[in-house]
């Protein structure tokens, strides 16, 4: 009897047949659909090509000098609101993050809380910053307010998971010694959810300074403004200057802030 | 253990005299650079107009109420390429992070010396710039439409996408990938059998979280012309239309919603 040969099949990424061609399917359907009805100009598209090497020698070589003054101006304006916005943020996220952290807080409030996150969460921070400039007008102010309003969807919500998390182990142990509220807080809760709020602080503080870079450009203060600004007098170097700055400090942010995390935790 | 002596003996204390010192010291800094912040910012702003933003908001909300629903019927048509933007474009993005995840991850990329620094330059080249200011430069180039907006959304995904993958490579189990070595296999196979399964779950979540993100993104590109429900939203702000920017507003809302609970729904079902 000849030996049947057993060849190994790689298991499959959705491993029920059925809805492993249901879905194959579905994308397939979805593509049709959408290329049919995706309104493209590919005449335009077309032209991009000299289009992009006539923009990008526009940008070429980036000038830093003949509006340095206000690229300066802009960029010491979004450090500003970064700041400003991150630490009112900080300072109304926590009190919402105990609020809404199930372990600490009553079901209403827990409720209450929860929703304020979403709510503050849902629109992007350019719609929000829309609305600001509206109600407040122009300037760093609407910015520092929508950069506060984004940083409490952010930094309440993980911070109040944070929380959540903790070990019930020592917060029992604190309240067995008949501590107070406040202070099972302080001693309980605090020193577990420090590293990881001391690290949130920085990656937000991060964030806020790219999000300043472009809630400027509905007039809400920063070197979003001054970007804008460039594009609309079409001086793509300046423009090019910007943006290259943009990416040095964003990258350098982001440097730092992954090297305090990595020193916090 | 930090303690003080009092008249009845040691007292346990948090910190020592120096870590409090320290602590005190930089609460000090801190209050400080934002007060300083703060003032800056003040000086720049015209108080007058933040007075007036009660008014200001009442006004706006009479004119947004009651929402011109009539005009939801006319919305159907921009929600569906706001979809298509962040869907095409997080497919395009991982089309092209997926090899440059390769090459920046330590363990699998060709060239420690010459490919690794280049994806990462990629990475975070791409990250830096946020979605709307690339669509702010494509709508240049392409000509502004939706076309604009799916490539705008591709490109900042490509380093978000990429950076979480090469990190989920590196961070792989290595015996897998020994075992698929001592068979003899090629570095593609080494690839397919060793490494990929390892990375799918992975793969799938960052998938469906940056979509739920860019779901988010895609509603503002049209501000600048690059397609999408945004460019409803800012002809009816320039018409200052506002029961229909009420509508809008609404919908963006219910869309995000809907992609925030599929979103959660989808990384359920994969952990």
């Amino acid at each position: 009897m000849a030996a049947r040969t057993q060849l190994w099949r790689r298991p499959h990424i959705i491993p029920n047949p059925a809805l492993r061609w249901m879905f194959a399917l579905g994308v397939g359907i979805y593509l049709a659909a959408t290329i049919g009805t995706l309104d493209i100009n590919w005449n335009r598209v077309a032209e991009g090509w000299p289009r992009a090497q006539r923009f990008f020698s526009g940008f070429m070589p980036p000038d830093f000098y003949s509006r340095g003054d206000d690229i300066l101006k802009g960029l010491l304006e979004s450090l500003w609101m970064t700041v400003a916005a991150t630490a009112l943020g900080i300072l109304i996220s926590v009190p919402v993050a105990i609020g809404g952290a199930r372990n600490v807080s009553p079901a209403p409030v827990y409720l209450f809380c929860r929703s304020l996150m979403a709510v503050s969460r849902t629109f992007h921070e350019v719609l929000i910053a829309i609305f600001f400039v509206k109600l407040f007008g122009f300037g760093p102010f609407a910015g520092v307010a929508t950069l506060t309003m984004a940083t409490v969807g952010f930094y309440a919500k993980l911070l109040a998971e944070d929380i959540e998390s903790t070990s019930a182990a020592q917060s029992e142990a604190i309240l067995a010694t008949g501590a107070a509220w406040l202070q099972w807080l302080d001693y309980a809760i605090r020193p577990q959810v420090r590293p990881r709020a001391i690290g949130l602080a920085v990656y937000r503080l991060d964030i806020n300074f790219r999000e300043s870079a472009i809630i400027g450009i509905v007039g809400a203060g920063g070197v979003g403004a001054t970007l804008n600004t460039a594009f609309d007098r079409y001086e793509f170097d300046t423009a090019a200057a910007i943006l290259l700055i943009i990416i040095g400090i964003v990258m350098a942010a982001e440097y730092m802030s992954g090297r305090i995390r990595r020193a916090v935790q | 253990m930090p303690v003080s002596r009092d008249s009845q003996g040691p007292v346990w204390r948090q910190r020592t005299r120096a870590g409090d010192l320290a602590t005190w010291f930089t609460w000090l800094i801190g209050v400080a650079l934002v007060a300083v912040c703060l003032s800056f910012i003040s000086d720049k702003t015209i108080w007058e107009f933040v007075w007036s933003a009660p008014r200001e908001a009442a006004d706006l909300g009479s004119r947004m109420i009651p929402p011109d629903w009539s005009y939801s019927t006319q919305l159907w048509r921009p929600l569906w390429d706001t979809f298509n933007i962040a869907t095409l474009g997080t497919a395009l993005a991982l089309g092209v992070s997926v090899p440059v995840a390769f090459c920046a991850a330590r363990n699998t990329t060709p060239s420690t010396k010459l490919v690794r620094p280049i994806a990462l330059f990629v990475i975070a080249a791409s990250r830096s710039i946020n979605s709307l200011i690339w669509a702010l430069l494509l709508v240049v180039i392409v000509g502004p439409g939706v076309f604009a907006g799916v490539l705008a959304i591709a490109f900042r995904s490509i380093g978000f996408c990429g950076k979480l993958l090469y990190e989920a490579i590196e961070e792989i189990d290595v015996s897998p990938v020994e075992a698929v070595t001592a068979t003899g296999a090629s570095w593609e196979q080494i690839l397919t059998y060793g490494v990929v399964p390892q990375i799918i779950p992975a793969f799938a979540g960052i998938t469906v979280f940056r979509w739920d993100i860019n779901i988010r993104e895609s509603t503002i590109l049209g501000l600048v012309g690059a397609g999408g429900i945004g460019l409803q939203l800012n002809a009816s702000i320039n018409n200052l239309d506002w029961s229909r920017v009420a509508v809008i507003l609404i919908a963006i809302l219910l869309t995000v919603i809907l992609s925030e609970w599929l979103s959660a729904k989808i990384r359920d079902a994969l952990n």
